[in-house]
Order: structure tokens, then C-alpha cells, then sequence
């Protein structure tokens, strides 16, 4: 196989250039919809017999003093899921709405409530914020200590490409953003690191090579369709488990899929085109492994 | 030619058969069943209650499967769960609804494995179904309630000296305001001498003119904070025992947090209550042999239902003036508890001590406890009910202030428990719920089945692709795969660790992610194969060049898997939990196994060409 990756690199940074914009751009103005683990707030999920008479649930919790009920199907038409935002000492709470229901004869299967005070959510927030930070920093430190510093900023710039990209799809397109999609979305992190770095294991072993000559922009592109078919393999094996989830994982899981399916995606990518345009512009060259050839390389081996 | 040295065959078959063995436990079905306990613990389940029960059981034709004693309690394994629930009101009947009788599945793991360590998976909330709560200590309640006792404490110790004082509480402080110059030069006098100065640790004093404002020091705070809700954490336990639910969780989370997680419960409402009601303590001299009926009353010890005594019905002070109860040993060794209450406490301990050396001095626990029945429906009939019982009654040596201990107990652990009972009598800081949850049993069991589908769907694809494109080293990458699988549900049931939702889904893309390495590997023998290596040693070459990559790209992931773990709570968590395993297992499965069936298969014999 010899496909010339690195003349589309500068369309592949356009491309990401004008998404990551986009993204951005969509989260400044338009902000993520955050679910109920982050704003806090109560839930309550309501299974009927039958298809569930929205109207009717709204005509008799629109009795309780509260004006932002959210009353929407959940997954199939007799799931009802019912969301509001109450006062701090919680007066308005999920049995306030059950008793409603109750009295006007319309309750259904509770199936699932959730109370959360803002001040959890908050906190939350903060954390997953803090986790991911952690996260790139981490990595940022093992990357360069494993292999140069060079790879640690492709490794970086593709981390933070396919983060941004998710949260400006997930932003665009009203999909709600709860603690299961943080948890994907640092799975993601995972995901392109292992990706950039199986990327990066080949450049620089091709770059120690002495048996390897070439310009830099050959020995990348060599590396890039050594690894390529294994990319795409792999891609399409943790693609086929996700479609899985989707499938069969239910209302619960949809999120937390869509955004892990979509990091596959985004982070094979990257790791192509992304990781790959910053090892050029740092100027990567067969000078830079030297420092690093007497690393621990051959240590490791099997019999 | 590619063999594994016989260690390594043996490495990779005691893994194999140790991972089957201990995930066997979850292959076992669960048979519903009885936790039958007593709401008194002096109340022992011996054999002619055992009996009886069983022989009740029979009578009614309650089909009963095993009956047996376990940390005094009954546990009653019955056949259906309709037997369940009449077994459950026929018992509740029986005891008068004094019995905590807890609705439970026993696993019907054989004893073998049992006695090798084998048990099933514990399955989180979300697939159990049942209740949970998140509570926190309202810290600024706490230091204002606190300190405004103290205000008041020291307005009656600056009065006594002639000092006029008034004060006010706001959030997180007093102000305590004095009318003349003189009068505030006296009280901080008396404070720098009681340890109320601001050089202490304890207190942040200023003086504002004819006032002085005084808080607690964030560092103290925090103490008293941490010291609550250890204290909160035991009495919670306390009361979710009282609500009958097999295997709760009642764990400290972060500074001021407490997590309640039951399993089963569905009325949160109740739950609610019994965890949020209060507890106290009486302090009160034991009652002269000659005094009337109307001043004394009769109560029965805790740990001695048998004996009683009698108390006065004037009551010395109560639960809330404790401040602490340790137990510890005194100069010779033996144990002792000691107490500690606040300043009003102390004076009035004093007070009632001062006249009464050698008489005896008796703690009563009262308790709001509930009797729980069931009508015709199941429909569950609670009543609540105040239990008083004697938990110590010792004799007056001196004359007792705030701090004071209580000795003669006849072994450590009766101190400690007095010491727990002393403490947890009420809940030593108001605390709120943050977090409430609620999941229908439909809902969990949807989730499993949910759960187990996409495993199951997941598992066949990547099975089917995997065979396709690598044809015999597929077979042996599938191989690992299931290795892998049966490896994790080993490991999560030997650890212990809850299986929720997320979970699965981290074992769904494990199943997804594992196959990586194999991808990789298979990737470098074709390479070394076009490179016109010699089989053998293009199957060698292309495990050991592509080695270095997999260890760096799963520990790579590792680590933001335990990133994951260290800040997530709840379903973060258990999505941490088998992804980290999985990433662990994998390696072993993708890397040791696959080599091992890929020597079985080609490295025997002599191979011209090889298919990949």
C-alpha cells in the first residue's frame, strides 16, 4: 500500500481548522446542553401501559407552582421522562409530581428518579473539567518521557482536536451532556492517545532505522501506511462494539455511545493527520531520535 | 520453532482455570430469600426460635428450602418468590413486627466454591434497582448551632463574674457585646484563660470596640467537620440496619459526605424518614430504693434485657451536650471511655454530682424505632414506636465536670461499643440530602438484560470480523477474547467490585479495544512475511517488534482509566473499574494467550507458507 498521506496533511488542517472553529465557535454562543448530573435538578421516568398522553401531564403538573416542567418521551412512546429545575430547599421534589399524577389518576411505573441539589452539579462540573486537564497532563508527561517531546505536542494537539470536535458536535446538535458522556469523552482521550501512539511508535522506529533513508516527509509516510490498515481495523472492530451498545444499550447508554463512536472516528483521524502535521512542523527530524535511541527500546522483548 | 517453555504453558493454564473457576459463582442462579434479624440485638436467634419458624413456615405450607443461622440472623431460602412474600408476613405476624425481616436472593453457588473465595458479582444500583442518597454535613448550620451553645455557655460564666453580656449569632460566627470597657477587658480575660485565645488553634477572636466576634478557625472547623461525620456515619448505619435491607451501603465520600446506597428499596419516602429521624441520650441519677413511684421510672439494660433499673425521672442533661466519647485504657490498662460535654453539660453535670457521690449515674439511649407488618397485598404497615434501654449505670467516684470517664468495664470491646453508643446517639451534625435516586426494579433488570445483549451483540461481530480477516490466527484471537472475558468477571468477582451500567459498557468497549493488540501483531508478522521472512521466525519477530507499541498505547489508556477512576463517582466509577481491568487482562490475553495457541498451531511443525 502506498497511499501519499502526507500531501493531504494541509487539507486534513483545513478541514480540522474550520471544524474546531465551528466548535467552538457553537460553544460560545450556543453552550452545551448539560444534563441533570451538572445543572442539578429532578427527573423522573414514568413507564405507562400504553403510548403516554404528554398533554395530559403537563395539564396536571402545570397544577403545581413551577413553570419549567420538561415532559418528553424517553426512548419509546410510553416512556415519559419529566425534568425541572426546583427551589434550594427542594419543596417542589419528584413526589410532589408523583402525587400529582396520582391524584389526577394518570401515574404510570415510576421507573427511575433522580434528585440532584445545584450545588453537587456544580462541583461536578468542575471536576470532570479538572479530570480531563489531569488527563492531557499526564499523558503529556508519559509521552515525552517515553519517546520526545516533539510526539508529546502531536499527541496533545490531537487529544485536544478530538475533544473539542465532540463537545461542538454535542453542542450543535442538542445532545445532552451528563457524567456518562464525560466518562466517554475521557475514554476518547484513551482512545486517540492510543492511536497517536501507535503512529508515533512507527515514525520513530523507522526514524532510528538506519537501514531507512529518506526524507522525513518519506519515512512518515512510510510509517503512516505501515500503520494504516491497523488503524482502520481497529477502528472499525471498537466501531462494531459500539454500534452494539447503541443498538441494544438502551436510552441510558445512547449518549455515552454516540460520543465514544464518534471519538473513534475523530481520533483515527487525528492521528493521521493530525499528530503527523505538528511532527513536520516541529521539524522532526532523524537528528532528534539520536537523543533517544538508547531508550529502552530492546528491553523489551519476548521469547 | 516457536514453543513456550513449559512454565509459561503452566502460567497461562492456571490463569485460564483460575479466572473459570472464580467466575463460575455468577453462573449459579439466585433463589429468593428471608434475612430474618431482631431489632434488639440482645435478642439471639437460637435453635426453638429457628423452630418455631420453620415449623410456622410448614403449617402454612411455605415450602422453605434451607434454614440457617448466619451472624444472628436467619437466613430462610425459599423455593418461589410468592413463598417469599408469605413467608415474609407470616413472619412479621409472628414477631409482632419486632423482627427486621429483609427481602434477599441467596446465590446457589455450591459449597466448594465457597470455600475457595467464589462468589458472584455485585451488581450496582442501576441493576439491582433500589435507593440512593448523598448526604452532607450543613457545615454552616453546624459552627453556628455550635457555637451559639458555647454564646450561651459563656454568657451564664460572665454573668456568674458580673460581666453583662448579650450576644448574637450570624452565619459561621457569635458576637458577643458587652456594655462598658471594663466588662470586655474581664471577658477576655476569662477566655485567654479558658483557651478561647487567639493564639489557640480552636477560635479566630476579634474585638470590635464593646463586642467581640468570635468563629471557629477553618482548621478547626474542618476537624469537628471530619470528626461529625464519622460519628453520623456509625449512627446512620445504625438506622439503616433498622430498615431491613440486605447488604446497604452506608460509606463516607470526600470531607463531608455520606453516600446510603439500598439495594431493593423502592419507598424512598420511608427510607427517608428512618435514616433522617433522631436518636438521644438521657443522662440520669439511678433512683434511691425508698423514692416514690412518681419520680422514678423503670428501664431495662441494652446488652441485658433481663435486669432493669430504676431511674429518676428528672433528666441531668441529654444527648446533645456530648461532644465526644472515646474508648481508651486507663494507667493500669484498663479500659475505660471517656467523655467529653460542652460547657452547659459540665455545669450541670457539676451540679449534679457535687451532692450525690456513690450514687449511681444512668445513660439511657432512647431510640424511635419502627415495627413493620405486612397486609394481604404486601402492602407494607410501618409503626414507629420510642425505645428507651439503659446503656451504662456506673457509680459516682467525684464530683464530674466536661470531661470525665467511665471505668469498670469489664473488656475493651464493651468500651468501644459503649463509647460508639454514647457517640452515635444522635447525629453529632445536621446533615441534608444533596442526591436522591430512585430505580424501579423493571428499570434495573432491563438494564442487565440491556447490558448482557450488548456484550453478547458486540462480542459476535467483532467474533465474525476477527475470523474473517485473519482466518486461524483470528480463531486464536477470538480464543483470548473469551479468555479475557471469563478473566474479568473472575477478577471483579474476586475484588469484590460493583458491576453497574457503565460498567458493562467499559466491557463491551474492552471487547472492542482488546482486539488492538492482536491487530498489531498480526499486522507485523505480514509484514515480516512480505518481507520474506521464514515463518517461524516472522510469527517471533512480529510478536516481540509490535510489543513495545501495545504496552505503551494500553498504559497510556490505563492511566486516564485510573484518572477516571481517582475523580468519578458513581457510574464513572464502575466505567473506570472494568475498562482498568480490561486493559489489564487484555494485555495478558492479547499478548501470552494468542502466542501460546499460535505456537500450538504452527509452532510444531514445519510451516511453508503462512495464510494472514
Amino acid at each position: 500500500m502506498n497511499i501519499p498521506f502526507t500531501k493531504f496533511n494541509n487539507l486534513g488542517v483545513i478541514i480540522s481548522s474550520v471544524l474546531i472553529l465551528i466548535s467552538v465557535l457553537s460553544m460560545l454562543f450556543k453552550g452545551l446542553t448539560l444534563g441533570l448530573d451538572f445543572t442539578g435538578g429532578v427527573s423522573l421516568e414514568i413507564k405507562y401501559e400504553q403510548k403516554a398522553d404528554l398533554e395530559r401531564i403537563r395539564s396536571s403538573i402545570s397544577k403545581i407552582e413551577n413553570s419549567n416542567f420538561v415532559v418528553l418521551n424517553f426512548g419509546s412512546d410510553d416512556n415519559v421522562l419529566i425534568k425541572f429545575q426546583s427551589d434550594e430547599d427542594l419543596n417542589i421534589n419528584a413526589q410532589t409530581v408523583v402525587d400529582q399524577l396520582k391524584n389526577d389518576n394518570y401515574l404510570g411505573e415510576v421507573t427511575k428518579s433522580e434528585t440532584i441539589f445545584p450545588q453537587i452539579g456544580e462541583e461536578l462540573r468542575d471536576k470532570g473539567g479538572i479530570a480531563i486537564l489531569v488527563a492531557i497532563l499526564v499523558i503529556l508527561v508519559y509521552v515525552i518521557f517515553r519517546f520526545q517531546i516533539k510526539f508529546g505536542y502531536g499527541a496533545i494537539a490531537a487529544l485536544v482536536h478530538d475533544v473539542l470536535i465532540i463537545l461542538g458536535i454535542f453542542s450543535i446538535f442538542n445532545l445532552v451532556f451528563d457524567l456518562s458522556v464525560l466518562a466517554a469523552l475521557l475514554a476518547v482521550v484513551g482512545y486517540s492517545l492510543n492511536d497517536s501512539i501507535v503512529v508515533s511508535d512507527r515514525i520513530r522506529e523507522n526514524f532510528v532505522d538506519k537501514n531507512k533513508h529518506g526524507s522525513s516527509d518519506t519515512l512518515i509516510n512510510l510509517s503512516l501506511n505501515q500503520v494504516f490498515l491497523r488503524t482502520i481495523v481497529t477502528s472499525f472492530t471498537t466501531l462494531l462494539v459500539l454500534v452494539a451498545l447503541l443498538i441494544a444499550g438502551g436510552e441510558a447508554l445512547k449518549n455515552f455511545s454516540l460520543a465514544l463512536a464518534m471519538g473513534v472516528v475523530v481520533g483515527s483521524y487525528s492521528s493521521i493527520f493530525i499528530v503527523v502535521k505538528i511532527l513536520f512542523l516541529t521539524n522532526l527530524t532523524k537528528k532528534d531520535m539520536e537523543k533517544t535511541s538508547n531508550e529502552p527500546e530492546e528491553s523489551y522483548s519476548m521469547d | 520453532m516457536n514453543r513456550f517453555k513449559i512454565w509459561q504453558n503452566f502460567l497461562i493454564s492456571t490463569v485460564l482455570v483460575v479466572g473459570i473457576i472464580f467466575s463460575l459463582p455468577n453462573f449459579f442462579p439466585t433463589n429468593p430469600a428471608l434475612q430474618v434479624a431482631s431489632s434488639n440485638s440482645s435478642i439471639f436467634f437460637d435453635t426453638s426460635i429457628k423452630e418455631e419458624i420453620e415449623k410456622l413456615l410448614k403449617k402454612n405450607n411455605v415450602f422453605v428450602d434451607k434454614i440457617e443461622n448466619v451472624d444472628n440472623a436467619l437466613q430462610i431460602t425459599l423455593q418461589s418468590v410468592n413463598d417469599q412474600l408469605a413467608a415474609r408476613r407470616l413472619i412479621a405476624d409472628y414477631s409482632k413486627g419486632e423482627f427486621i425481616i429483609a427481602l434477599n436472593s441467596v446465590a446457589t453457588t455450591p459449597n466448594w466454591l465457597k470455600d475457595l473465595g467464589g462468589k458472584p458479582l455485585n451488581l450496582g444500583l442501576d441493576l439491582a434497582g433500589g435507593v440512593h442518597f448523598l448526604l452532607e454535613v450543613d457545615t454552616e448550620r453546624y459552627s453556628t448551632e455550635r457555637l451559639s451553645s458555647e454564646g450561651a455557655s459563656l454568657l451564664e460564666e460572665f454573668s456568674k463574674r458580673g460581666i453583662n453580656s448579650n450576644y448574637k449569632s450570624s452565619s459561621n460566627e457569635i458576637t458577643l457585646n458587652f456594655t462598658s470597657a471594663n466588662d470586655v477587658t474581664e471577658a477576655k480575660n476569662y477566655l485567654d484563660q479558658n483557651n478561647f485565645s487567639v493564639s489557640g488553634s480552636k477560635y479566630d477572636l476579634i474585638q470590635n470596640g464593646n463586642s467581640i466576634n468570635l468563629r471557629y478557625t477553618s482548621n478547626y472547623l474542618a476537624e469537628i467537620v471530619d470528626y461529625a461525620v464519622d460519628q453520623n456515619l456509625v449512627a446512620l448505619r445504625n438506622r439503616v440496619n433498622e430498615l431491613g435491607v440486605s447488604e446497604p451501603i452506608v460509606q463516607r465520600e470526600g470531607k463531608s459526605r455520606i453516600v446510603v446506597e439500598l439495594p431493593g428499596v423502592q419507598d424512598s419516602a420511608s427510607a427517608k424518614k428512618i435514616i433522617g429521624k433522631t436518636a438521644n441520650l438521657e443522662f440520669r441519677l439511678e433512683a434511691r430504693s425508698n423514692a416514690s413511684f412518681l419520680r422514678k421510672d423503670k428501664f431495662f439494660y441494652k446488652n441485658q434485657p433481663s435486669s432493669s433499673a430504676f431511674l429518676e425521672k428528672k433528666i441531668i442533661l441529654s444527648g446533645d451536650s456530648v461532644t465526644n466519647a472515646q474508648s481508651s485504657f486507663d494507667e493500669n490498662g484498663r479500659p475505660q471511655v471517656n467523655i467529653s460535654l460542652d460547657i452547659s453539660g459540665g455545669r450541670a453535670m457539676q451540679e449534679a454530682t457535687k451532692d450525690n457521690i456513690g450514687r449511681r449515674l444512668g445513660v439511657l439511649l432512647i431510640e424511635e424505632k419502627t415495627k413493620t407488618f405486612f397486609d394481604e397485598n404486601n402492602e407494607v404497615l410501618q409503626e414507629s414506636y420510642v425505645e428507651k434501654s439503659i446503656i451504662s449505670n456506673a457509680t459516682i467516684q467525684d464530683v464530674l465536670g466536661t470531661s470525665f470517664r467511665i471505668t469498670g468495664l469489664s473488656n475493651s470491646y464493651e468500651a468501644s461499643d459503649l463509647a460508639l453508643l454514647l457517640r452515635a446517639g444522635a447525629l453529632a451534625a445536621p446533615m441534608k440530602f444533596v442526591e436522591e435516586q430512585t430505580i424501579g426494579p423493571t428499570l434495573g433488570q432491563e438494564n442487565i438484560t440491556k447490558g448482557l445483549n450488548s456484550v453478547i451483540i458486540g462480542f459476535i461481530l467483532v467474533f465474525i470480523f476477527m475470523l474473517i480477516r485473519y482466518r486461524l490466527f483470528g480463531i486464536a484471537a477470538n480464543f483470548a477474547l473469551i479468555f479475557n472475558l471469563v478473566l474479568i468477571t473472575a477478577v471483579m468477582s474476586l475484588i469484590g467490585a460493583t458491576l453497574t451500567l457503565p460498567g458493562i459498557a467499559g466491557i463491551v468497549l474492552t471487547v472492542g479495544m482488546a482486539v488492538d493488540a492482536n491487530v498489531l501483531i498480526f499486522a507485523r508478522i505480514s509484514e515480516e512475511i512480505r518481507s520474506n521472512s521464514e515463518v517461524q521466525l516472522a510469527i517471533k519477530n512480529g510478536f516481540s517488534k509490535a510489543f513495545g507499541t501495545i504496552m505503551d498505547a494500553n498504559i497510556t489508556t490505563l492511566l486516564v482509566a485510573l484518572i477516571l477512576y481517582a475523580i468519578g463517582t458513581g457510574p464513572i466509577k464502575g466505567f473506570a473499574i472494568t475498562l482498568s481491568i480490561g486493559i489489564v487482562t487484555s494485555i495478558f490475553t492479547a499478548i501470552l494467550v494468542t502466542r501460546g495457541i499460535v505456537n500450538i498451531m504452527y509452532g510444531y511443525r514445519k510451516v511453508e507458507r503462512l495464510n494472514i
